[in-house]
C-alpha cells in the first residue's frame, strides 16, 4: 500500500509516502529522522488484517510536515534526505 | 422579550433503517461498527456480513454520547434486540478511541474502502470520501484492501463542513444546495478563487453585494470544491470504477462538477453513502469473529 502521510494546502503538497509493502517495520527511518517523524507500530493501521509491524508518520506530526522537514530541506545545496538515505528497502519518498 | 428564531439552513436529516428481511435471532455474529465523524456518526449493525439496521446523526460536542446515541438508534430501528446481543463492535472515524463500548478502533481509511467495496460492489477501485472536515482519495483492491490513500485532513475547504457554512450563509436548505446550484441559467460562472472556508465566505458575501445571485455564488462555490477535491484525487489517479462515499456523494452540485474533471461515471447505489465507514467496521468485525478472533466470551 502507498500510505501518504500530510496535507495540502495553499503553498503547496506536503505529503511523506510509506510503501508499505515495501516497509518491514525495522526502525531505521524512526532513528534517521531528526525531527523524530517516524514511529514503528506492530499492526498497519490503515490494513487491520495484516500483522507485520509497519513505519507510520507520527499523527502529531503529519499536519506540520512543511515545517518539520524543513531543517533538512534547505533551498540552497540540499543534501539526501536522512529519511530516505536510511530505509534499506527505499520505502520512504517525499512529494516535495 | 421576544426571542429570535431562525431557520437552520445547514441541518440535513438525520435516519435510522431496518432492514424487514433479516431477522436477528437466527444470526450467527452480529457485527457493529460505529464511525464517529466530525459531523455526523453513523452505527450500523450487521447480521453475518449483512446489513441489518443503522443510524445516522449528528456528533456533536461529546464523541462518547455521539456513539452511545447512534447506536441506540440503530437499535431503535430494529425495536427488539437488545445491545448485549452484538459480539463486537468496531469505532472508526475521528472519534474511533472514544467509543467506550468498542472492542477495538480501525481508522476510518481501511473502513472506507471496505464499506465501499460492500456498498457498491467489488468493481470499486477507487473510493473518495468526502466527510464533513477531511477528504480521503483512496485506491484498493477487489477485496476492498487498500492499496494506495490520501487523507488531507488538516484542512475543511472542500468538505461538508464549508457547505454546511455556505447552506447557512445563503439561506438554502443543504439538501437543496446541489440543484440550486445547477438553477442559474447564465455561464457558469469562476470558481471563489479561495476554497479556505473563511476566506470563501466573505469572498461569498462580497460577490452577493455585487448583485450576484444565490443560485450563482452557490454554482461558483461548488465549483471550487470540485477543482479543490480533483487536486487530492489527481494525486492518487483515478482508476475504473469510481465510488463515492460520505454525505457529499449527496450533492449533485459538487459531484456532478467533479466527475467530468474526472472523466468517469460515479457508480450508484441504494444504501446511504454515509455508512460506508460504519458498514467497512461492522464487516471487519465480521471477518474477526469468523477468524475466531471476536470477543472472548
Amino acid at each position: 500500500m502507498l500510505a501518504n502521510y500530510g496535507y495540502k494546502d495553499a503553498s503547496g503538497d506536503f505529503f511523506i509516502t510509506i510503501d508499505t509493502d515495501k516497509c518491514n517495520g525495522c526502525s531505521e527511518c524512526v532513528s534517521a529522522c531528526p525531527m523524530s517523524c517516524f514511529e514503528v507500530l506492530d499492526e498497519d493501521p490503515n490494513d487491520p488484517l495484516r500483522e507485520d509491524p509497519v513505519a507510520i508518520v507520527s499523527p502529531v506530526k503529519k499536519k506540520s510536515l512543511k515545517y518539520e522537514c524543513g531543517p533538512c530541506k534547505p533551498t540552497a545545496d540540499p543534501s539526501p534526505l536522512p529519511c530516505v538515505q536510511a530505509c534499506p528497502r527505499q520505502a520512504v519518498s517525499h512529494s516535495w | 422579550m421576544t426571542e429570535e428564531t431562525k431557520q437552520e439552513f445547514w441541518r440535513w436529516t438525520e435516519s435510522n433503517y431496518r432492514n424487514p428481511d433479516l431477522d436477528w435471532n437466527s444470526a450467527k455474529h452480529i457485527t457493529v461498527g460505529v464511525d464517529v465523524g466530525s459531523v455526523s456518526s453513523q452505527a450500523v449493525i450487521m447480521a453475518d456480513g449483512a446489513v441489518l439496521a443503522y443510524g445516522n446523526m449528528r456528533t456533536g460536542a461529546d464523541s462518547p454520547n455521539s456513539a452511545r446515541n447512534a447506536l441506540k438508534y440503530a437499535l431503535d430501528a430494529i425495536g427488539d434486540m437488545p445491545e448485549e446481543r452484538m459480539d463486537y463492535c468496531i469505532g472508526t472515524g475521528y472519534g474511533r478511541v472514544n467509543v467506550p463500548f468498542a472492542d477495538r478502533s480501525i481508522t476510518e481509511i481501511a473502513c472506507h474502502a471496505r464499506g465501499a467495496n460492500f456498498i457498491y460492489g467489488p468493481q470499486v477501485r477507487t473510493v473518495l470520501d468526502v466527510g464533513g472536515q477531511d477528504i480521503k482519495a483512496i485506491q484498493c483492491d477487489e477485496r476492498g484492501k487498500v492499496t494506495h490513500f490520501l487523507m488531507n485532513d488538516k484542512c475543511a475547504a472542500g468538505t461538508g463542513r464549508g457547505m454546511e457554512v455556505f447552506a447557512d450563509l445563503l439561506g438554502v436548505p443543504i439538501q437543496k444546495v446541489g440543484d440550486r446550484s445547477f438553477d442559474y441559467k447564465g455561464e457558469e460562472p469562476e470558481a471563489v478563487s479561495s476554497t479556505c472556508v473563511v476566506y470563501a465566505k466573505s469572498e461569498a458575501t462580497g460577490l452577493l453585494r455585487k448583485g450576484w445571485s444565490k443560485e450563482q455564488v452557490l454554482a461558483a462555490y461548488c465549483k471550487a470544491m470540485a477543482e479543490r477535491i480533483y487536486a487530492l484525487i489527481e494525486r492518487v489517479g483515478v482508476k475504473a470504477e469510481f465510488a463515492v462515499t460520505g454525505g457529499m456523494a449527496k450533492n449533485r452540485g459538487v459531484m456532478d462538477r467533479v466527475m467530468p474533471m474526472v472523466g468517469l461515471d460515479r457508480m450508484q447505489t441504494d444504501y446511504d453513502t454515509q455508512i460506508a465507514g460504519a458498514a467497512g467496521a461492522a464487516l471487519f468485525g465480521y471477518a474477526l469473529c469468523q477468524k475466531g478472533k471476536g470477543r472472548k466470551k
